[in-house]
């Protein structure tokens, strides 16, 4: 095995980052993927690729450039108009085969979770997911993964020498997008989606976008957060209130899921989302380990309490003593006059 | 309907301990339970069944001991348990797990759908369940919250996404991963655990599958866990 690795290494280059594509755009998320493999690629003396695939991408080119690839690969389709994770992982293996990237990295969100994994098997090469740190060996070359495992308790660190490409999923809103530079130069390249490579398997027939959400959490960078201390869906009224004042995005803790108040799809924690906000308000969540990791990686955490020994108040860079019925409306009242 | 449901036996706490030497998670004398996701996918398997009838097989791969989440598993509504164990699948990283637990479907044979949870706790890559629809070559769903509907050739699927949902006809065969949106697990009765304790589990080998050895354990394995340490600390708090 090890006398072909030379070989192999030589015959393929150049990194890749599939795009998050949602409706024909380009996801935010793309930009930051490709600030993070920009890097890599030069560390490299490489090629960036971004490889896009939906309906009406191919006028994303120019963004792509603008974010940093030198090499746009847009697979612009009817048929891909939404997620067909069968259909996208189909074509991606046969652009791996014909392009021959050392490197493919993607977004760690619930697509391409879904995608990565199935073109990893198929293209029989190793998969890291849910990376928060990317680097080039420079002893010889290969990619360092870096990502967290046992509900963030641990940090590993993978390496996968004797296959190409070396693939990744990476978090949203951990690695940096470049400034936008409509002047950079690059190239497209358009290829098709091929007959049998959709359809036959699923059918995706209803498509619903939550407005209400227009801020998921993992985008995010303003959360407000409660716990078993909203003490009911009325609470949560108050903490949307305030998360709209600021822009940001209602979160909770999977006590407060559980007793029916909010949705499951707003729970931070161990068995919900990992978020990387700019600020988190923790309001009446004690702070169980299961939720701590999943929200410990925002830069600025601020804990509203009646209790002021709980973990939560602990570990928050600002632990406000008091009632978040008086806290949250004396916020809004003062964010009203500004 | 034969539907399998992957199971994982898990550490009970996420608090891990990690092997200086190998770089490798130490699982001896910790309480294991089975992955919580895994509760989800047995449910939803267990009411189809109880719908249009058929069985449901928990399908694991793990050490001899393993059979104590096949237990969990059959005391909640899974007719059967299967274990796969062998230590030629030591180390295996996801590539060589789904392709193990693929092969092991391939046997049981005449299976419409694979159900897993959508994640396990101590790995959390959520990359098992697309994998084997890989190697199967089968349709998949991931991140399902609703299974609103199930015909004779082909079912519907609601999927979560960070911004919605969508919904999805598929045709069988295929591999599901469910969110805990899509149901309430029963809870054991007794009797369902002393029924788990007495049926009895069969092993199955890398042989009895039909597992290559190239494509399991370490070697079958394309990633290797380099370096593993705890995070760095967080500030403490100001108060």
């Amino acid at each position: 095995m090890l006398a072909n690795t030379e070989a192999l290494r030589a015959e393929y280059k150049n990194v890749w980052v599939v795009a998050e594509v949602l409706g024909g755009e380009v996801q935010k998320v793309t930009w930051e993927l490709l600030g993070a493999a920009r890097s890599l690629a030069d560390a490299r003396g490489c090629e960036l690729w971004c490889v896009a695939m939906g309906d009406g991408v191919a006028k994303e080119a120019l963004s792509i450039r603008g974010y940093g690839a030198d090499v746009a690969l847009v697979v612009d389709d009817r048929r891909l108009a939404r997620f067909d994770d069968e259909a996208e992982a189909a074509a991606l293996v046969r652009l791996i085969g014909k392009y021959k990237p050392e490197i493919l990295v993607c977004a760690a969100t619930t697509r391409g979770r879904a995608l990565i994994p199935r073109v990893a098997v198929a293209a029989n090469c190793g998969l890291t997911a849910d990376c928060t740190g990317l680097a080039i060996d420079p002893t010889n070359g290969d990619l360092l993964q870096t990502r967290p495992a046992f509900g963030g308790n641990i940090m590993a660190t993978i390496r996968s020498a004797n296959h190409r490409p070396q693939m990744s999923t990476v978090r949203p809103r951990v690695m940096n997008a470049l400034e936008f530079d409509p002047e950079r130069e690059g190239r497209v390249i358009v290829e098709s989606l091929l007959e049998g490579e959709s359809g036959s398997l699923k059918t995706v027939i209803e498509v619903f976008h939550e407005e209400e959400n227009a801020v998921n959490l993992s985008d995010a960078r303003f959360i407000v957060a409660g716990g078993r201390g909203v003490k009911g869906p009325e609470g949560f009224k108050l903490l949307k209130k305030f998360a709209d004042a600021v822009g940001g995005a209602v979160g909770a803790s999977r006590a407060a899921v559980d007793s029916g108040w909010v949705p499951y799809s707003r729970q931070v924690g161990q068995t919900g989302q990992t978020v990387q906000a700019t600020v988190y308000v923790a309001c009446g969540i004690s702070g169980q380990i299961q939720h701590l990791v999943g929200m410990q990686s925002c830069d600025y955490i601020v804990a509203i309490d009646k209790d002021p020994n709980t973990p939560m108040m602990r570990i928050a860079d600002a632990a406000v003593v008091g009632d978040l019925y008086e806290i949250i409306p004396a916020l809004l009242k003062e964010l009203a006059r500004t | 309907m034969r539907i399998v449901v992957c199971v994982k036996q898990v550490p009970g706490s996420s608090e891990a301990k990690i092997d200086p030497e190998t770089k490798r998670i130490v699982r001896e004398g910790v309480k294991a339970v089975m992955n919580p996701f895994d509760a989800y996918a047995l449910e939803e398997a267990v009411r189809i069944k109880e719908r249009l009838g058929g069985e449901v097989i928990a399908l694991t791969m793990g050490p001899p001991r393993a059979d104590i989440a096949l237990r969990e598993a059959i005391s909640v509504g899974a007719d059967s348990g299967i274990l796969l164990s062998d230590r030629a699948f030591g180390g295996s990283d996801t590539w060589a797990t789904s392709y193990a637990l693929s092969k092991a479907v391939r046997k049981i044979g005449g299976v419409d759908l694979v159900i897993c949870g959508k994640q396990a706790i101590d790995g959390d890559t959520a990359q098992v369940g697309p994998g084997m629809a890989a190697h199967l070559g089968w349709a998949q769903a991931t991140y399902v919250m609703a299974i609103p509907e199930v015909g004779e050739k082909e079912f519907l699927a609601k999927r979560m996404h960070e911004d919605g949902w969508d919904l999805c006809r598929i045709r069988f065969p295929a591999v599901l991963t469910v969110v805990k949106d899509i149901n309430r697990p029963r809870v054991p009765t007794l009797k369902g655990r002393l029924a788990a304790q007495k049926v009895e589990i069969p092993t199955w080998t890398a042989q009895d599958v039909g597992a290559e050895a190239d494509k399991i354990g370490l070697e079958g394995s394309p990633t290797r866990v380099v370096k593993a340490e705890p995070p760095a600390a967080r500030n403490k708090a100001t108060l």
